[in-house]
């Protein structure tokens, strides 16, 4: 028991005072040093303070060219990852081209398609006459919804050329002068309009109400008309072409009566096109 | 006798690679944030110090691994010598396991370093959190100490075949 007590002792004092071969301090002098560097630190001793200081500018510097080849990997590793991330996003967008060419195919089959269906069918598909005209005058009546533009007979407007907001349908030509043209827009009480309730494909009339909404009317499957269902021109009249889109129905109005919100706003029309639509002759 | 003085300049040099490996970890604080994985990190310098203390004394001088601590101190943002203290207990550590030992197993060396890690990470716990009000995730210390307890194995693998390889000496083991 003394015996093992004395090699513990022994071992202990060797490893705290033993300096060993180039070791210029002993491990206990050392961590002297320490506690002494601690204590004065923890009451701002000045020497301290100083040796901080150069400590640290010695550091700072030092550190930042001794990081310089970790960093270099770090860069290395994050441009590796972002070309896997390339390679994978790369991948991707090939296998999403493919589906899409083959989408484009179908599309295109599809298209042809329809032209010949429409010309069996006798429809309206090129467009014609096309003017692009300013809207004059917007009196916001409440009994008349229409608008005066500055393109009349001159410019080649006819009576019953289709009036369009980009894409959505306002309204048709109803007068025209010889440097201006009066628009009956779709929500005038007076304008009717073949459309199609699409995705259920029911033909219907479009009214217009006087207000900035119109009403379906003349269906006899209500029930079958969804929310936010979308309306287009059906092309039955031989007016319009089929298929431009109108408004949707709108799922507040749900309760009474089909309403129709239009997809342009006929208070903001600033430009209009005005064009007609003819039968492809050469085909 | 040319090529007798290049030998003994290139075993020189890469002799000094431990000290100059203390440095550059203690500088740059390995920490491998840049890899984005939460729960690893590992304290490359308690290997470092605890296997040349152990096996190779003369390597690292206990001076510069007081200088290294004081550098670690500046780099981490910890008391000023605190560092240097629990390297310097290391040091006592592996001198310590060094005397007492008559037949030397990996194993045993790595029990005693897990002991040693958890009795400085107990220390620098209580002087951090008690002394100089630092805070401290107490989780993080532990996956710390896990694995600089587990990458001893690899790291005194990796040291004994520099040693015997490269530098060419046979008390490495």
């Amino acid at each position: 028991m003394e015996t093992s007590r004395d090699d513990f002792v022994i071992a202990i004092r060797s490893a705290f005072l033993k300096k060993g071969t180039q070791q210029r301090f002993s491990l206990l002098s050392l961590i002297f040093f320490s506690i002494i560097f601690l204590i004065l630190g923890s009451f701002n001793f000045k020497t301290t303070d100083y040796i901080k200081i150069a400590i640290k500018e010695i550091v700072y510097r030092s550190s930042f060219i001794v990081s310089m080849p970790e960093n270099l990997l770090k860069d290395g590793y994050l441009t590796i990852q972002n070309h896997q991330k390339l390679y994978k996003e790369n991948e991707k967008n090939k296998s999403e081209l493919a589906s899409l060419k083959a989408k484009g195919l179908v599309n295109e089959f599809i298209i042809v398609e329809n032209k010949r269906l429409k010309n069996v069918v006798d429809d309206y598909i090129v467009e014609a006459d096309t003017v692009f005209a300013k809207v004059l005058s917007d009196k916001g009546s409440p009994f008349l919804k229409s608008v005066i533009i500055n393109k009349g007979s001159k410019q080649g407007i006819n009576l019953g050329m289709i009036a369009t907001d980009a894409e959505y349908l306002v309204g048709k030509v109803v007068e025209v002068n010889y440097l201006s043209s009066r628009i009956l827009l779709l929500s005038d009480l007076n304008s009717k309009i073949p459309v199609t309730v699409e995705p259920n494909g029911l033909l219907s009339i479009l009214s217009g109400t006087g207000e900035d909404y119109g009403v379906i009317q003349y269906s006899k499957q209500y029930e079958d008309i969804q929310s936010q269902s979308i309306i287009y021109t059906s092309g039955t009249s031989g007016i319009f072409k089929s298929g431009i889109p109108i408004g949707k129905i709108n799922n507040s109005f749900l309760s009474e009566e089909r309403k129709v919100e239009f997809f342009s706003d006929f208070s903001q029309l600033k430009f209009i096109k005005i064009f007609s639509f003819l039968k492809n002759e050469a085909e | 006798m040319t090529e007798l003085r290049s030998k003994n300049f290139i075993r020189r040099a890469l002799s000094k690679i431990p000290l100059i490996l203390l440095f550059v970890s203690v500088l740059n604080d390995y920490d491998f944030n840049y890899l984005s994985l939460k729960y690893f990190s590992f304290n490359f310098s308690y290997i470092l110090i605890f296997y040349y203390s152990l096996k190779k004394s003369e390597s690292l001088g206990y001076t510069y691994i007081f200088v290294a601590g004081l550098f670690n101190d500046v780099v981490v943002g910890t008391p000023i010598g605190l560092s240097s203290l629990m390297y310097l207990i290391l040091c006592v550590a592996a001198s310590y396991l060094r005397n007492i030992t008559l037949r030397p197993s990996l194993i045993k060396d790595s029990i005693f370093f897990l002991i040693t890690i958890l009795i400085i990470n107990s220390l620098l716990f209580v002087a951090l959190n008690f002394i100089f009000n630092y805070e401290l995730n107490y989780l993080d210390q532990i996956i710390n100490i896990t694995y600089t307890f587990l990458l001893y194995f690899l790291f005194s693998n990796v040291f004994d075949f520099f040693e015997n390889y490269f530098v060419g000496s046979s008390n490495a083991r």
